[in-house]
């Protein structure tokens, strides 16, 4: 390879200096629009806006049901509304999705019902939703971990001669994995149409980004793996769609894998069980609260005469009742069939799981019988 | 009748992977050195030859990887078939198998199924040195959702790999290292009764059960042969699949002899012939004239080649064991030896 394509190969595997962004912090766009990259459409946009209205009020009201007691646990993403969105609205219904606990929003909107998004944190069962209907992989709690699934659906969808592309949502601290740097490689050895989406959020629960990384950037982790690689300002929706799309294009056209890092921050603590203040002081909050991509789409869109008071009022109304119905179909009560533990294990339960079936049976009547003497 | 013909176990495992690939197109072969070179044991020799680097490939060397991508993959509507290079380099892959090959089906209420077969070359036998000749069965018998199926004969090799490519859950499929070269007369061709899941009763035999699988077998029968000659007629159960685990069978047996010893590789403390021995004495406790006996490696990291011998349960220890069944109706004082604390 002469010098000269050295340098084309390696420069097109790198992400850009700074992170990607169409609109500043005050909603104004920015002076130099990002070169390489097209802006999504007014429509688009517009949509991306009702989406992250109606994701920001799922996950209010998600952590507002889980200090009701509603939900065992609610890992919030306030804050990360414009990469929860632009995730779900880069890709086809026919696409898959490799989420983690934390991307209930992206779920919801990927149009699953909100309630079936929450049966894993309410406690029903570990996934609510069908996820061969949906294409979306059950929510991903050891960290990075889907991200190597992810990689193989894309690569069975392209054995296959399909043309579907599979993201995988991961956090900051599960760069660190080492299920994440193999998924990377495979990918790019297999040229899988995969795209690895990282929401860099500051924080792996309590633990900085400095304690995770000493790279300039995480997207720098895709070049040692001959994955193309970019960052964007994960709280501008505009920009986060528009490297998104253009990471999806590349995967499905059959070019390999990409890596997205979305500079982002998690405005609540880990989950609620969590206690940010130990870890993170007002101000920074305060600071990123300043960045927030909802307000920031607003203001933008406005300012454009892409969105009047009526969309916005259309927006909340929407959220309202979601939220309302959200709250009617939480508050009641559940009840789990203790009989089900046994009939998922394997296709056909074992003779031993059989007799535990029976086991628990007579242990369920006997309480049955004691409770009504 | 079709004709038998001498068949290592090897050459059976290669067979079953060829009528598989043939016989189902998604079926795929990958992990470390299964390519060119048909894996560092030859299971999987000529295949990406004879059937393409799309059916049976490298992948970069790394087992959870490899493991990982074949979720991935078998969501996609594949039935991969990966081989872990040696038991010890497994381990990598653990998280991906016990928190995402046994428990996929259950996350999802069957909605996704793992139909995938992890083979694994395992135990010692061989002069391997260390890392090489782990038994680690115990931990994925432990594992809910996953099938655990270790062959003792060429015959059982090919026809449990091939009931394993076809079953819908995810099977670990341990293989014997040290019974890859063994040869048998067998028509491969011809199904043997029993089904996935049955054990099977290798010899039969009057005065004591010896429980066995994978390694042992063999040598539960070497014992078997040697107790005869004294006048002990030993039954021998191989079990062919420990998950799921035949309990009828084992206990059928136990009941008609009334003494049972458990025959395992791996080191006792915990491992699956503690499982076995609890069982049994759970089942048959009005059948059993003598206590439950294991036979099993020592409780050591294991040993290098030249003390493997020292390790690995022979026909010595099998046959003392035998001795401490009481058939004298002395007690077994074992536990009374010089150095023993308990």
């Amino acid at each position: 390879m002469s010098v000269k394509s050295l340098r084309q190969t390696v420069q097109g595997l790198l992400p850009s200096l700074t992170p990607v962004r169409f609109v500043a912090e005050d909603g104004t766009p920015v002076a130099k629009p990002p070169v390489g990259y097209s802006e999504p459409s007014e429509e688009a946009l517009r949509e991306a806006y009702r989406r992250m209205v109606l994701g920001r009020r799922f996950d209010t009201q998600a952590t507002a049901l889980t200090k009701q007691g509603r939900l065992a646990v609610y890992p919030s993403s306030r804050g990360q509304e414009a990469c929860q969105i632009g995730a779900v609205l880069a890709l086809r219904p026919d696409d898959w999705l490799f989420p983690t606990y934390r991307d209930s929003v992206a779920l919801v909107t990927r149009g699953i019902d909100p309630v079936e998004v929450l049966t894993l944190l309410r406690g029903d069962w570990h996934c609510g939703y069908d996820p061969a209907a949906t294409r979306v992989a059950p929510q991903c709690t050891p960290l990075a971990t889907q991200v190597l699934h992810a990689t193989g659906m894309a690569e069975a969808q392209r054995r296959k001669g399909e043309d579907g592309v599979a993201m995988a949502l991961i956090g900051d601290g599960a760069t660190s994995e080492g299920d994440f740097h193999e998924a990377l490689n495979f990918a790019a050895v297999l040229r899988a149409p995969v795209v690895f989406f990282v929401q860099n959020n500051k924080y792996a629960i309590s633990v900085p980004l400095a304690r995770q990384t000493a790279a300039p950037a995480l997207a720098y982790k895709g070049i040692g793996y001959g994955v193309r690689s970019e960052q964007v300002d994960g709280n501008d929706l505009v920009a986060v769609l528009a490297v998104l799309t253009d990471a999806v294009a590349h995967a499905r056209a059959g070019h390999g894998p990409v890596l997205v890092e979305a500079h982002t921050y998690r405005m609540d603590a880990h989950t609620n069980a969590d206690d940010a203040t130990r870890y993170r002081d007002a101000e920074e909050v305060e600071r990123w609260g300043a960045a927030d991509p909802l307000s920031r789409l607003e203001t933008h869109l406005r300012a454009r005469g892409v969105l009047t008071d009526a969309d916005t009022a259309a927006a909340r109304e929407e959220a309202e009742a979601l939220a309302a119905d959200l709250r009617t179909r939480m508050n009641a009560d559940t009840t789990a069939d203790p009989m089900e533990l046994f009939d998922h294990v394997y296709a056909d339960p074992t003779p031993q799981l059989l007799e535990q079936r029976a086991q628990l049976a007579a242990e369920l009547a006997e309480t049955a019988l004691t409770q009504e003497d | 009748m079709a004709e038998t013909t001498k068949v290592t176990m090897a050459q059976a495992l290669n067979t079953a992977l060829r009528d598989a690939l043939r016989e189902d197109d998604r079926v795929l072969v990958f992990g470390e050195d299964v390519g060119p070179l048909g894996g560092v044991f030859r299971i999987t020799d000529g295949l990406t030859r004879d059937f393409g680097e799309e059916r049976c490939f490298d992948t970069p060397l790394a087992e959870a990887g490899i493991v990982g991508l074949a979720v991935g993959m078998a969501m996609g509507g594949f039935r991969p078939v990966v081989e872990m290079q040696f038991d010890a380099f497994a381990y990598p892959a653990f998280e991906q198998i016990a928190s995402h090959v046994a428990k996929l089906r259950n996350r999802t209420r069957g909605r996704l199924t793992l139909p995938m077969v992890i083979r694994v070359p395992y135990a010692g036998g061989i002069g391997g040195v260390e890392h090489h000749c782990d038994s680690s069965e115990a931990y994925y018998a432990h594992t809910p959702g996953l099938k655990v199926v270790t062959p003792a004969t060429a015959e059982d090799a090919y026809w449990l790999l091939r009931d394993s490519i076809a079953d819908p859950d995810p099977v670990v499929f341990l293989e014997p290292k040290k019974l890859y070269w063994s040869r048998e007369d067998t028509d491969l061709g011809r199904r043997g009764a029993l089904p996935f899941g049955r054990a099977a009763v290798r010899r039969e035999g009057r005065d004591a059960t010896v429980v066995a699988y994978g390694p042992s077998v063999p040598v539960a029968l070497a014992a078997a042969e040697a107790a005869a000659a004294e006048g002990i007629e030993l039954e021998v159960v191989d079990l062919r699949t420990i998950v799921p685990f035949d309990d009828e069978t084992v206990t059928a047996s136990v009941r008609r002899t009334g003494r049972c010893l458990v025959v395992q590789e791996a080191q006792g403390f915990a491992g699956v012939g503690a499982e076995i021995a609890a069982r049994v004495q759970e089942r048959c406790f009005h059948s059993l004239a003598a206590p439950v006996l294991r036979v099993a490696g020592f409780d050591i990291p294991y040993p290098p080649p030249k003390l493997e011998h020292a390790h690995l349960p022979g026909v010595d220890r099998v046959l003392d064991a035998v001795d401490r069944l009481q058939f004298g109706d002395e007690p077994d004082t074992r536990h009374l030896l010089k150095g023993a604390v308990a």
